[in-house]
């Protein structure tokens, strides 16, 4: 169900701000409770914006920009891209790659600059390697095994069905409420 | 009204869950009608405690009793009243007393409308929903219960989460979780078919209303969900593959097989195995669904605060339903294929070709859903997997399906003529490919957008085409009955919707500008004039509003007052503004004022152009009105007659005897 | 026997999310592993919090290691943070090189003087860029630095005694056996 917010701050800094002193409590919750802290503090106290006038030469430059920041991950709001998160590290990542972008330097080289020092994460398109064929092919297997499934049942209910009485060619449709 | 009178509803509900639980089974099992009949009475009790613990919550929030602590956490003095209801179901504890509520709702109109089943039938069919309630009605009062006491009591409440003081917000729970728990009708079909050995061929007639009725609903509350999250969480997107999107997706692409294998096994009586498996699994998604959200076990934007002792509750609860309903289908499924049996060409198999995608298209969504989750446990480091993964598969699967759509309707059941297909593939290629063509000059071009429209023709095409071919064909009053009505709503509005999403995608202008009161921007055709921006005042909220004027070619096309509200605990909310149109949306949002003390000056902008946005939405209306067209229909309606009496008897006598 | 495959498929399910429950209760979800461990921290040259006519660059810190502590006035956790560094950070073992991201100086240097100075130097990067070269997405976030320059541990958020014990003085052991 829905609760959250895409500024998770405003709900976290409800939750933190009204956490009791640390004196009771086991380690567990009290962890829970930093690492909950934390996060309000990733998200960042001054209110930023995703809306950021950038000075493009043209359309396609823009749209290329649009693109791009789309494809990369907020580590932030982590279930956001750059190009739509409040958040004033995405702030910084989008002017980063603006001006990477001015400097000439293709999409795949901003991505690898990003990669190496954020990790593959940034990307939110999983790249194909090892780790994530299962990923890539998973879905391809699936439909190969049902696939199959599907092939042999009908073949089964042909074998069948070729037994069974032909219906006479150019006979009108029977109007049979069941059947249409 | 205390509080603890709401707990104490809530467990009289347990109770008359438990027996409408068990003693059900205990009578279908032993031929005890005595016990057989205490099913409806228990859904009826339970239901109206669990009425009465739902609108004790609903009255806290409405007089401000902030000793509850649910209430204190998620409303205030200041929320209006209509968001103090919607506050009901704002947070995990209210959300599941909202489940269990509509739970109820299923069951007694399962109760009500099932006087005609055969007794046994019906006395497994209601225990099985009891059976689910004593979960739910369990996990909620030992886990999270929403009576809670906060002492002292505080003098003001924090606040509902703005995002959700939405219209969108209190349309979209309900309607969803409409959805959601309604498959557990199908699914209580199938359970109570499995056990009783399937003598009631005819159950899965019984079980199709239900479940085109649930599909519908849920298609709803998707359709708001993504409304409502254009609308309210800015940056134009409406679908964003988040797990808890996810979550509702999987379920309806499992209940859309679910429908169509019900419609093979009811005609047909053929691949009755399969329905059972997938009422299963479309419930067994619902469950899964209500999993992810509670437990922590996956960040998403929705997420409930995660609880580890939640999560292993509900995890509980998922392997016991889960679990016993797919051990029992293992030992009860029909074992021989049964039912009339087809061709290869034939609709039943375009259905199972599609049934087959839609499962695939499920399991993929599940799969990405859940790596993040296998590459932790197989220590592959943190693994993202988001749009890019799921945009890309999704469609590549459902091309078939769309390709195959127009066919379905023109193959006879068991054996299909190939001449109509012929006949039907020329003219419906001829339209597809005109309309691409006239498209191309219109889109700059654009592939993805002349594929939109050509798959969107190809559909709609052999859906009219067929349309009037039964309108040609068949006997007055007998052309369109329900059934197929549905159906044909339901293809035409998965027409518009293709339209919608692909048009949207290219065409849409997306611009970041800064602009100086009296300055323009020229955006899609269209010319926003910014006129400043000026404070501005709600019931709990301040805000900052722009004015926006809207003209094209010189013609005002409209006002539009884009806001960045502060709410009274201080969380900041863009509330965009939108002027919508059939063909296009223009969207505006607030950023920054470009001199932070100086609101009456500069500001930055986000100015939208979405062509065809409201396609997608309107697509899936169409799509929701189909399923309850479909579920209207007369044929579905039990006619209960003496022989069906004798019959019974004769059922119990067989079954106490086996 | 095939009809069994649901049910085992199922129970694969139960155990992975068995253990996602578990593994939750271990780490923090938003924790985005660096992609920097055991390779050379960026070349950087930030001014001095209190003087930042002068600067401090990578190379004039090599032959040493030390802690590089990533904080900030607004960030709340670092204040959580702060008693235990104040209490531990000089028994570490290796110098405390405070760094203020994002942040205006006069608010960090009042922020200082009311929670304590635990860092030999503090060096501040108002504009967050040289942050991104370290992959920093929120504060408090710490860097184990070796002699070499190289990045041997990295913690994200904030540091507890137990973190202290359990993770940080292994890792500065291990550098000094290295390089007594």
């Amino acid at each position: 169900m829905l609760f959250g917010t895409r500024d998770r701050r405003s709900a976290l800094a409800r939750d933190a701000l009204a956490l009791p002193p640390l004196t009771r409590a086991s380690r567990a919750s009290a962890l829970l409770r930093l690492l909950l802290v934390a996060m309000v503090v990733f998200a960042g106290v001054a209110h930023s914006q995703a809306i950021q006038p950038l000075p493009f030469k043209n359309r396609a430059e823009k749209v290329r920009f649009q693109h791009l920041t789309s494809q990369l991950r907020c580590l932030v709001c982590q279930n956001e891209t750059i190009a739509d998160s409040n958040a004033e590290l995405a702030r910084d990542l989008r002017l980063d790659v603006f001006q990477q972008m001015q400097q000439g330097r293709s999409d795949k080289q901003i991505k690898q600059y990003l990669v190496a020092r954020y990790s593959d994460f940034v990307l939110y398109d999983p790249p194909l390697q090892a780790d994530t064929l299962l990923l890539w092919f998973g879905p391809l297997l699936i439909l190969l095994a049902g696939a199959a499934v599907v092939v042999i049942a009908i073949r089964r209910r042909s074998r069948d069905a070729g037994t069974t009485a032909q219906v006479p060619a150019g006979q009108a449709p029977t109007d049979n409420e069941d059947d249409w | 009204m205390t509080p603890e009178l709401g707990q104490l509803a809530l467990i009289l509900a347990l109770l008359l869950a438990l027996a409408q639980g068990v003693l059900p089974l205990i009578g279908a099992w032993r031929g005890n009608r005595a016990l057989m009949a205490t099913a409806r009475p228990a859904a009826a009790g339970q239901a109206v405690f669990v009425a009465i613990a739902f609108g004790i919550l609903v009255w806290a929030f409405l007089h401000f009793d902030f000793s509850v602590r649910y209430v204190a956490d998620n409303s205030n003095l200041e929320l209006p009243w209509y968001y103090r209801i919607a506050a009901v179901w704002g947070a995990h504890e209210g959300s599941l007393l909202l489940w269990i509520l509509i739970l109820n709702v299923w069951t007694v109109a399962l109760a009500a409308f099932s006087q005609k089943l055969p007794e046994v039938f019906a006395a497994r069919v209601l225990a099985v929903m009891g059976l689910v309630a004593v979960g739910f009605l369990t996990f909620i009062l030992f886990t999270s219960d929403p009576f809670g006491r906060l002492l002292p009591m505080p003098g003001d409440g924090a606040d509902l989460n703005p995002v959700l003081q939405d219209p969108g917000m209190t349309f979209h729970p309900p309607v969803l979780y409409m959805g959601y728990v309604g498959f557990s009708v199908a699914f209580a079909f199938s359970i109570a078919g499995l056990l009783g050995g399937e003598m009631e061929q005819a159950w899965v007639r019984w079980a199709r209303p239900w479940t085109n009725a649930a599909w519908g609903f849920l298609t709803a509350g998707i359709v708001a969900g993504s409304w409502w999250a254009y609308a309210e969480l800015g940056w134009g997107g409406w679908w964003f593959w988040d797990p808890v999107e996810n979550a509702s997706f999987m379920p309806w692409l499992v209940g859309l097989a679910l429908i169509h294998a019900q419609a093979v096994t009811e005609k047909r009586g053929s691949l009755r195995a399969w329905t059972i498996l997938l009422s299963i699994f479309a419930f067994s998604l619902s469950l899964l669904g209500t999993f992810l959200v509670r437990s922590g076990v996956l960040t998403s934007v929705h997420a409930f605060a995660s609880d580890p002792r939640r999560g292993i509750f509900i995890l509980a609860f998922l392997t016991i339903v889960v679990g016993g309903s797919l051990l029992l289908y293992a030992l009860r499924a029909p074992k021989v294929a049964g039912g009339k049996p087809f061709n290869v060409v034939s609709r039943e198999t375009v259905l199972l070709i599609g049934n087959l995608l839609f499962a695939v298209a499920s399991a993929m969504v599940l799969l990405g859903t859940l790596f993040p989750l296998i590459g932790d446990a197989l220590n592959l480091g943190k693994i993202s997997v988001g749009p890019p993964y799921f945009g890309f598969l999704f469609p590549l699967l459902m091309l078939p399906v769309v390709v195959l759509m127009p066919f379905g309707p023109y193959l006879r059941w068991g054996k299909g003529e190939a001449a109509p297909l012929k006949g039907l593939l020329l003219r419906i290629t001829i339209a597809a490919v005109a309309c691409a063509i006239i498209a191309a000059f219109f889109v700059d071009g654009q592939l993805k957008a002349i594929v939109g429209v050509a798959a969107g023709v190809w559909i709609a095409a052999g859906t009219l085409l067929f349309a009037y071919k039964r309108w040609r064909e068949a006997p007055r009053g007998r052309r369109y009955p329900a059934e197929l009505a549905g159906m044909l709503l339901a293809h035409l509005g998965m027409a518009v919707f293709v339209m919608g999403v692909l048009l949207s995608e290219t065409l849409s202008v997306t611009s970041d500008v800064r602009m100086a009161p009296g300055q323009t921007q020229h955006i899609g055709g269209y010319d926003f004039r910014f006129d400043g921006a000026h404070r501005t005042t709600g019931p709990n909220w301040t805000a900052d509003q722009g004015i926006v004027v809207v003209t094209r070619n010189g013609n005002k096309v409209g006002t539009m007052l884009p806001q960045k509200r502060t709410y009274l605990r201080g969380q900041v909310q863009t509330e965009s503004a939108i002027d919508a149109g059939f063909s296009r949306d223009l969207y505006v949002a607030l950023g920054e004022p470009m001199d932070a003390g100086n609101i009456q000056g500069a500001w930055s902008l986000r100015l939208y152009y979405k062509p065809f946005i409201r396609w997608i939405w309107g697509g899936g209306l169409l799509m929701m009105v189909g399923g309850f067209t479909a579920a209207a229909d007369k044929r579905f309606r039990i006619k209960r007659g003496v022989d069906e009496v004798a019959r019974t008897d004769g059922l119990l006598a067989q079954e106490t005897r086996a | 026997m095939s009809r069994l495959l649901p049910l085992f498929g199922f129970l694969l399910l139960v155990g992975l999310f068995g253990f996602g429950i578990w593994w939750n209760t271990q780490h923090d979800q938003n924790e985005v592993p660096s992609p920097l461990i055991n390779k050379p921290a960026p070349a950087f040259v930030l001014p001095l919090l209190d003087d930042p006519t002068r600067t401090v660059s990578k190379a004039s810190l090599l032959g040493k290691p030390y802690l590089l502590n990533v904080f900030a006035s607004w960030c709340f956790a670092c204040g959580e943070e702060h008693p235990t560094l104040m209490a531990e950070g000089s028994q570490l073992g290796v110098m405390l090189l405070g760094y203020d991201y994002k942040d205006a100086p006069d608010d960090a240097k009042n922020w200082l003087r009311e929670h304590g100075n635990p860092y030999r130097m503090v060096v501040a990067d108002r504009p967050g860029r040289t942050a991104i070269d370290f992959g920093v997405y929120g504060a408090p976030e710490s860097f184990l630095i070796d002699a070499k320059g190289v990045i041997r541990y990295k913690h994200i958020g904030p540091i507890t005694p137990e973190v202290i014990t359990k993770e940080l003085k292994p890792a500065i052991a291990a550098l000094q056996k290295e390089s007594p």
